[in-house]
């Protein structure tokens, strides 16, 4: 097990935003997190990252538990995490923004041949190395996000509402690059309010309903399942 | 003619200082969010540091000067930690500017009560007396001379700083965005305490030109240089380094030419009075950026 997390508890102030929330990620796996609006996406994927600190619970990371862990020291065990509305730093450039992906990396050379990987991978990035960020339009802005995250090299990758304000054809153009990322090595943890999407490309998924994990299995079985189809796939 | 160059190198002078300053407040403000409004007292402290060393202890400024900037730093470096990291994310952003302006006056009457109220006749940290030009006419001091060429090196320096090394690096991505700098692995607790400690240390080394080119020192030296800098800082563009310089050279000409031609009552008036028509005009300042805010 990559990642396990138990009886996560978290709270905002006084209300309680994730109850008990228990689930792991095997490696090698692109597992998937779906749910409503406000169910606790975002915070379970900012709790394990180390943005927010739970009140109680596990996040075991390859075999250690990284709660008392701060988030910028978790980034170089080899966890990126994509953030929601992509968060690129727009007054800087495409380049500039990869480069700060590798912040937590020494080693000049690597990091230049995992910028020529990024590009390869983003050949609209490479076109636009010079151009700011804020410039980019939000499909672009989301691969420029990813490909920051690819820059850590890591072994698991947090992706939040990676296709959120996109048109369809980048819908699907991201979702192709998450299975290639997927498929070169990398862990995925997905979360999507598109669950339709997530569940074509997830090995297994949790369901999370405010703040608990109410269904988990097979995404397979779960795009099967009558109930998910009635409140997640729009059927 | 000459008095009017006389005038704008003095201006210039001034300027430098004001810009030393303003560096400092426009990258803690760039980067941590915040207006410290003790960062002018921290100049005064800096130059009490420098007057014991000189002219108590009889030590080269050599010694002294470093002295003060390592206590400046480590001034910063706390008051950042202890007054106001614990507040970086209370409910109201006036929290920590109120207690910037406690620090500030816990700084000042600290001072009042260790020196005393009495003005203090600083040595220039500058021996050389500086040049004459147009056979005597005009006369630049040393201070002048020295305060100038140092500011533009701390520029460049700062520049080079911020956009070359990794450390700077990581400043730019904490002033854009906490969580995504976070989120690269950039300590965000440990880029702002960089901040203060260049800031700070900057407001050491202007505490030594200020002191020099006017050489009376109080608890309350560092208070009205300090809201001129911010007024610089303001006027070039809040959060902009090349900014935060142009806007104390501009301001520290003004200043001058306003003192030689209107008249020296005036000449603060007239300082501030720049402060509004920039916000009324242009509140981003020369160099500033429209900031916008995402929802």
């Amino acid at each position: 097990m990559l990642l396990e997390i138990k009886n996560l508890n978290v709270y905002y102030g006084v209300i309680q935003a994730l109850k008990d929330v228990s689930f792991h990620v095997d490696e090698g796996e692109v597992v998937a997190l779906i749910g409503a609006n406000g169910a606790g996406k975002t915070t379970t994927l900012h709790t394990i990252s180390g943005l927010l600190k739970p009140k109680s619970g596990e996040i075991i990371y390859k075999g250690k538990n990284i709660v008392t862990i701060s988030g910028n020291k978790i980034v170089s065990m080899g966890m990126a995490h994509v953030p929601e509305g992509r968060r690129v730093f727009a007054d800087l450039s495409v380049a500039q923004n990869l480069k700060m992906g590798a912040y937590t990396r020494r080693n000049k050379k690597e990091i230049e041949d995992t910028m020529a990987m990024v590009y390869d991978r983003f050949p609209r990035l490479k076109e636009r190395q010079t151009q700011k960020a804020g410039t980019l339009s939000g499909g672009e802005q989301q691969m420029l996000a990813m490909g920051r995250a690819l820059m850590s090299h890591p072994d698991i990758i947090l992706m939040d509402e990676p296709s959120m304000g996109l048109s369809p054809i980048f819908v699907n153009e991201i979702f192709d690059i998450i299975k290639s990322v997927h498929k070169d090595g990398t862990t995925v943890l997905l979360v999507e309010q598109n669950a339709k999407k997530a569940l074509t490309i997830a090995d297994r998924a949790y369901v999370l309903e405010t703040g608990s994990i109410t269904m988990e299995g097979k995404a397979t079985d779960m795009l099967n399942n009558d109930s998910i189809r009635k409140a997640y796939l729009g059927e | 003619m000459l008095s009017f160059l006389t005038s704008l190198v003095n201006g210039l002078s001034l300027g430098s200082i004001y810009a030393i300053i303003a560096l400092g407040y426009t990258m803690v403000y760039g980067i941590a969010k915040m207006l410290n409004f003790a960062h002018g007292d921290f100049i005064m402290v800096g130059s009490y540091v420098i007057f014991i060393f000189v002219s108590n202890l009889g030590l080269s400024p050599v010694i002294a000067i470093p002295v003060a900037v390592v206590l400046c730093l480590i001034l910063g470096v706390t008051t950042e930690r202890v007054a106001y990291r614990p507040l970086r994310n209370a409910a109201s952003p006036l929290a920590v500017l109120i207690t910037a302006i406690g620090v500030s006056y816990l700084l000042e009457n600290v001072a009042l009560l260790i020196f005393g109220a009495d003005t203090k006749s600083f040595t220039s940290v500058i021996p050389w007396s500086g040049i004459t030009l147009a056979g005597g006419e005009i006369r630049i001091q040393g201070v002048t001379i020295i305060t100038i060429i140092t500011s533009v090196v701390i520029l460049l320096a700062l520049q080079f700083f911020v956009h070359k090394t990794r450390e700077g690096q990581a400043m730019l991505a904490v002033a854009q965005d906490r969580s995504a700098a976070t989120l690269m692995g950039i300590d965000v607790n440990k880029t702002i305490s960089l901040t203060f400690a260049i800031g700070s240390a900057l407001a050491a080394i202007a505490g030594a030109f200020l002191c020099s080119a006017y050489p009376s020192l109080t608890p309350y030296t560092g208070a009205m240089p300090g809201i001129k800098a911010f007024v610089a800082a303001v006027l070039g563009g809040i959060g902009s380094i090349p900014g935060a310089m142009l806007g104390g050279l501009v301001l520290g000409v003004i200043e001058i030419l306003a003192r030689t031609y209107i008249s020296t009552q005036l000449s603060d008036a007239i300082v501030f009075g720049i402060l509004v028509v920039v916000l009324l005009v242009k509140p981003t300042g020369i160099l500033g950026k429209i900031i916008q805010e995402k929802v």
